[in-house]
This record gives structure tokens, sequence and C-alpha cells, in this order.
């Protein structure tokens, strides 16, 4: 559970994140919308505890400032928008980062540790791909490792940045319904943030949408989703088709 | 795509590391010997093998005689094995540079080690002409720029990037080396002997220098292999680390702190001894790939074998001359230095 009181975040004078207040219940999905600059991915980076934040940011109760960094990332694991993947490690190597959080400063892994990222790699299908290096990946088979490695984490918050950035339609519903599946089996609380509005409001129970770092709008998709909050927010003309955000010429 | 692409593609080499481990070692051993063997002097591997084993405690009586078991004991062996740590040392160094800066091409030297011990070592020739005063002077001379770099990197606001701080290592270098010709010109009668240091070579002044190391080595190299861990870890980059848990700045500065303490007690004792940092770790990525949990105790044992190796070349190519050691690892560094130049995307992305 995620809950946010007057959030802001200042970036060199600027504030791109401006007394954002929302909270995320347990084993939901929420989706940050907004368009590009909205400050979607500074909050999730401020959540995450990557960039200073003024007011309250609790995790599952326990205010950010009181928690260290391994603490959090015990309880938070992240999906960052363009995820680093160094080409020659192989996929199990990768995963097994992911235990990170439980090791102690210069400690090594444990069996526990090693069982944890095995059953990762089995729960994303990455089995036979375990020893492949990351650079043989696919787009899809590359975001399934990074998914296995943010499961390794075992943190009950999934933050995700635009996780189907750069994959086909398929990939990206693979993607998406993998996140929805471990959502239900395992209780995630997922945040993410996404630019695709169709996707966002099948998937997610909640949408808040964001403008210049401030809430514009935040409910279930069809309170969120309409052309006229598209239309200001977004300044695209669109029409609302059970559901389905379709773009409309001007 | 090059054969080496090819190489990386295809290899599946996680499950050979044991064996390439062991024939590292044997390597190793192999070159010990080697470097033990190898003088004007012939003392035969037999007599050389009974005489290790004898002064090892064990009763097996040393059939050298008195002259020969001190050129062995007291020549050789304290010249192979400072080689041996210098190796081990620079290659190690290099590595965790390439994984903290996450900079392929980094070298032990990067942060200005080389040209403050270069600047130290000439200040010392020129004004202090007692030879013992110059390891002391270049390893001040080269923490002393380290530790420029480091302040004008972070009143750049690099205490984030590890870009800045590569930069602010060109400065600082820059302006060091400038220092060091200008004195050089002033007392261009110490040329020579400066000139002698900067192409590196391995004294062969007893045990002293091995003693004087040692405490560096041991520091650097136990530090070093303690953070192969959180090196893998960096190679997602620093936000990523960060999310993981990892307090990025606090591991880049202990490695960083680490690897030149051990590059500047290398330097002092052997001058400048390119490309070892360079050719080691990339050699070995080649083949055991990326991990530092593997690649860094191997960088150990393979930069020691690679430099009493070159040592062993350096006292015989030009025989009873010696070649300076930085030339041999150069010559042998530089065409392989282009190849990871060719094939450094696919090595580190």
């Amino acid at each position: 559970m995620i809950e946010l009181e007057r959030v802001s975040v200042s970036h060199g004078g600027a504030r791109v994140v401006d007394s954002v207040s929302f909270a995320v219940e347990r084993g939901t999905w929420t989706c940050l919308l907004g368009p590009n600059g909205a400050g979607k991915s500074t909050l999730l980076r401020a959540i995450a505890g990557l960039v200073r934040a003024s007011g309250t940011i609790r995790v599952d109760g326990t205010p950010l400032g009181v928690l260290d960094r391994r603490e959090l990332a015990r309880r938070v694991a992240v999906v960052p928008q363009l995820p680093q993947l160094p080409p020659a490690l192989t996929v199990e190597e990768y995963v097994l980062l992911g235990r990170t959080p439980y090791l102690s400063y210069l400690g090594s892994e444990s069996s526990h540790d090693h069982a944890a990222a095995r059953r990762a790699v089995e729960r994303l299908d990455l089995r036979r791909f375990a020893a492949r290096r990351l650079g043989a990946l696919s787009g899809g088979e590359r975001q399934r490792a990074v998914l296995a490695r943010a499961l390794a984490q075992e943190a009950p918050t999934l933050l995700l940045d635009e996780p189907t950035t750069a994959l086909d339609a398929g990939r990206q519903q693979d993607v998406l319904e993998l996140v929805d599946e471990l959502r239900l089996e395992s209780g995630l609380t997922v945040l993410s943030a996404m630019h695709d509005l169709t996707l966002a409001g099948q998937y997610a129970q909640r949408l808040v949408l964001l403008t210049g770092g401030r809430v514009a709008a935040d409910g279930g998709p069809d309170e969120v989703l309409t052309e006229a909050l598209v239309a200001e927010h977004y300044g695209a003309s669109v029409r609302i088709v059970g559901g389905a955000v379709i773009p409309v010429r001007r | 795509m090059s054969a080496v692409a090819v190489v990386l593609r295809l290899a599946r080499p996680r499950r050979r590391v044991p064996l390439w481990g062991a024939a590292a070692v044997a390597l190793l051993l192999g070159s010990l010997l080697l470097g033990a063997l190898v003088g004007p002097a012939q003392l035969g591997v037999g007599a050389v093998l009974r005489s290790l084993v004898a002064h090892a405690g064990l009763p097996v009586a040393s059939h050298l005689s008195a002259t020969d078991d001190a050129i062995l004991w007291q020549i050789r062996l304290p010249r192979v094995v400072l080689g041996a740590l210098v190796g081990a040392i620079l290659a190690t160094a290099g590595a965790s540079y390439q994984g903290v800066f996450r900079n392929p091409l980094a070298d032990p030297y990067l942060l200005g080690v080389a040209a403050g011990a270069g600047l130290g070592a000439t200040l010392a020739v020129a004004y202090a002409p007692a030879r013992e005063l110059l390891p002391p002077a270049a390893f001040a001379g080269g923490m002393v720029a380290v530790g420029l770099t480091y302040l004008v990197g972070r009143s750049a606001g690099g205490d984030r990037s590890g870009t800045t701080f590569v930069l602010a290592g060109v400065t600082v270098v820059s302006f060091f080396t400038a220092l060091q010709t200008f004195v050089q010109q002033q007392h261009s009668d110490t040329l020579q002997q400066v000139y002698s240091w900067i192409l590196g070579s391995l004294p062969s002044s007893g045990w002293r220098d091995v003693w004087l190391l040692l405490p560096y080595a041991g520091f650097a190299l136990a530090a070093l292999l303690a953070h192969r861990r959180l090196l893998d870890v960096l190679s997602l980059g620093d936000e990523e680390a960060a999310s993981l848990g990892v307090d990025v700045g606090r591991v880049r500065l202990v490695v960083v702190v680490a690897a030149t303490v051990g590059t500047a007690g290398a330097v002092a004792v052997s001058g400048l001894i390119g490309f070892v940092g360079i050719v080691v770790p990339h050699a070995l990525r080649l083949v055991v790939g990326p991990s530092y949990r593997v690649l860094l105790p191997l960088s150990i044992v393979v930069g020691a074998a690679f430099l009493v190796l070159a040592d062993v070349v350096a006292r015989t190519a030009l025989s009873p001359a010696e070649l300076p050691i930085g030339v041999v690892t150069a010559f042998c560094g530089a065409p392989f230095f282009a190849v990871v130049l060719r094939t450094s995307r696919k090595l580190t992305g």
C-alpha cells in the first residue's frame, strides 16, 4: 500500500510534482496518466526513494524517511522505463541481482536467495533462457527478464515506468497480462505510468491523471477517460468507444 | 560480425569457470617457475624445485651452491614475486575501474595516479638524488593527483555520475603532465633517469620492495574482491542499483580508493606499466563473461602470471641488456587494445 500526502518534487527550481495526494490500496493496480512532462516518472522515482521529495510518502504504513535504502528495496521493486541490461550477463545472473536488498554490504547469496531467483525465472517462463546472455534476447524476453528480476526482489509493491515502451502490440499485452496475473496471485500492489490510455483503462482499477505535476483527475477508468478530459490535458481529439480511446482526425 | 562477437554470442562459458580457474592457477605457477629459472646463470629445474621445497622447511637437501642459492633467493624470486604482486594489482584495479565507471576503456591510471606519481618521481629525481626517495614521492604524488581529481569532480556535481570524475581525471592529468615537463626542462640532466622510470621496470632490489608493496597490495586486493558482487549490481546503472538498496556513492568511493591505493603502491615500486589493467580483464571477459564475481579473482591470478611472463620476455629478448617491462606490456597490449575497442560495445553496451 502506498500513501502520498502533499508530495512535491522540485528540480532546479521548478516544481515537477506539486502537492500530489492519493493512496494505492493493497493488491490493486493504479495507473498514472498524463502528457509528457506531467511528472509521472518523477513521482515514481520519488516513491522509490531515488529523488528527494517533500510531503509524506508512506509504504505499507511506514514513512519513507524512516526506511533505509535496503528496507525500502525489500518493499518496493522498480521496473524502469529503459532498464540497463548488461548484454553479456546471463538471465540467471541478472535475476539473482534482484536479491541484493536481502544481502549485507559484503555478503553473498544464500541457497534461499538462489531459490527465490529460480522461482522468478520459472514463473516468467525463462527457464530455457536461464544461461542465455541478455544481449541475445528479443524485446519481449528482455522485458520478462526485467520483471523476473523485480519479482525476485519479493517486494509487495511494484512500480512500473512505461513497462511496454518499445514492445509490439502482442508483447505489450503479454507483459500487462503477466503483471496482472502476478498481482492476483500474490496480492501485489501495482503503480504504473503509461502512455496508452486504452491499455491503462483495461488493466488498472484506478487512473490518476497528472498535468503540470498536479492531480487533474482521479477515479475509475470511465471517470477519467472522457473525451473532455483527454482533450483538455493531452490536447488530443478522441472518441471513447467501449473503454477504447480512439483518436479522431482534427 | 567479428570473430570475437561470434564467440561472445555462442559461448556459454559459465559452466567451465572451475576449469578456467584451474588453468589460470596452473599458468601462474608455471610462469613463477619460469621466472625463477630464466637468467644468465643456469640453475636447473630440479635444483630450483628442491631449493624451494627445502626453504619451505621440508627435509630435502638443496643442491644449489651458495652463490646460486643467493641468485635464486635474493635476486630472482623477489623480482618474480614483485612482478606477480604488481600484475595482480594492475589487472584487478583495471577491472574494478571499468566496473565502477562502466567504461570498458578505463585503466588503473584513469584518475591521475600515473601523472601524479610521474610528477612525484620527477621531483624526487631532480631535487633529492637519493634513489630511496623515489617510491614514496611517487606514491604521494599519485595520491595527491587522485585527491585533486576527486575534489574537481565533486565540485562539478559529480557525486552521482562517474563520467564527471573521468573528465576531472583528464583535467588533472594534463595539469600534472605540464608541471612534470616544466620540472624536467629545468633539470634536463636527470631526464634519462625519469624516462627509464616512466617506461616501467621491476627493480632487482631484493625483498625490500616486496615488503614495501605488500600492505598496499593486501588492502587493495582484499577490498576489491569483497566488492565483486556489488560491482555486478553497479553494472545495472546508478539508479537501478540504488533501487536495489545499494548506496552507489559509497561503493564507488570505496572501490576507487582501494584500487587507487594499490595502483599508487605498484607505480611507486615499478614505474608506469601500461595496458595490464586493460588487457587482462578484457581477455578474461571474453573467456568467462562479465560477472565480477569470477572476473576479479581471475584477474588477480592471470594479472600476476601476465606480468611475470612479460618480465621474462623483458629480461631475455635483448639479453644481456634488459628491455623496460612497460615496453613489453605495451607491445602486446596495444594491438589487443585495438581489438577491445572494436568489440567494446558488445562487451558492455
